[in-house]
């Protein structure tokens, strides 16, 4: 009998800005490989985007000896995608942003890439890893009117 | 020697006048917007003259844009409210378009199909 294994895809990544979206193109292919439609490629670009971005600022605090890992994990219509960093996790919590108070200055302009990550896939986690170092899972799941 | 990824932002200023016939600012930006975007993006905004009070932002050949970008437009959207400017949006693709309103943006800038509805939605 052939065991249902999960099909997985990894990357590794330098802690420099722009390499986002060697991961968000990686994604989005496996996506499209497991026939997720456009709209739910595009939000999984986005969610992944922010969530290197934020490993690389964050948890890497951009230091270019460290990197970023990616694991993209297939199986039963759902794509999962870790990305694993050196940092210890998120110390926020996810806030949907103000617009008011941003355009009044009373709230940063930035800080929307938890709120769009949770937005925009089915789930988004955020964890450690048993070493320590942080880690965010998002998930999506094919409908079964997309399968 | 390490590789540095390229992260290019562009914007083009041009001129377009609204139904009344006064100036309009289109500021048409290219490329990526990101955290390294900034000035490149306010020196686009710098070079609309100062009494130019109608924009409209161009996005239709933003390749790439991210959550720090959005927050650059934001402030983009907070210099042209204090100088009593008013903005109209178009070319977002549809998820960008999704992500704007998620994120309140279209309070602040219209999002229009296209140039010639962007210049025409100016009321006054």
């Amino acid at each position: 009998m052939v065991q249902d294994i999960p099909s997985t895809v990894e990357l590794r990544l330098p802690s420099k800005l722009g390499f986002e979206k060697v991961a968000m193109q990686t994604a989005a292919g496996v996506a499209r490989l497991m026939g997720f439609p456009d709209e739910r490629v595009d939000d999984l670009k986005t969610a992944v985007a922010e969530a290197c971005i934020n490993a690389i600022e964050h948890g890497n605090r951009f230091d270019e000896r460290l990197s970023i890992g990616i694991v993209l994990s297939m199986e039963d219509g759902e794509l999962e995608v870790k990305i694993l960093d050196s940092g210890s996790g998120p110390h926020k919590k996810v806030h949907a942003p103000d617009i008011d108070r941003k355009m009044h200055g009373d709230e940063e302009a930035r800080g929307m890439g938890m709120f769009l990550m949770q937005a925009l896939v089915d789930e988004a986690e955020w964890t450690q890893t048993p070493l320590g170092g942080g880690c965010v899972r998002l998930m999506i799941r094919l409908d079964k009117e997309e399968e | 020697m390490t590789m540095q990824p390229q992260l290019i932002t562009r914007v083009h200023v041009d001129q377009a006048k609204a139904g009344d016939g006064s100036p309009i600012g289109v500021l048409r930006f290219s490329g990526d917007i990101t955290s390294t975007s900034r000035d490149v993006l306010f020196g686009g905004y710098a070079e609309v003259p100062a009494t130019t009070r109608k924009l409209v932002f161009d996005f239709s050949k933003v390749e790439y844009l991210n959550s720090s970008g959005i927050a650059l437009v934001i402030e983009l959207l907070m210099a042209a409210n204090k100088a009593d400017r008013k903005v109209q949006s178009f070319g977002l693709s549809p998820h960008f378009q999704k992500v704007f309103i998620m994120v309140g943006l279209n309070k602040y800038t219209h999002l229009q199909a296209d140039e010639a509805t962007a210049c025409a939605a100016f009321v006054d």
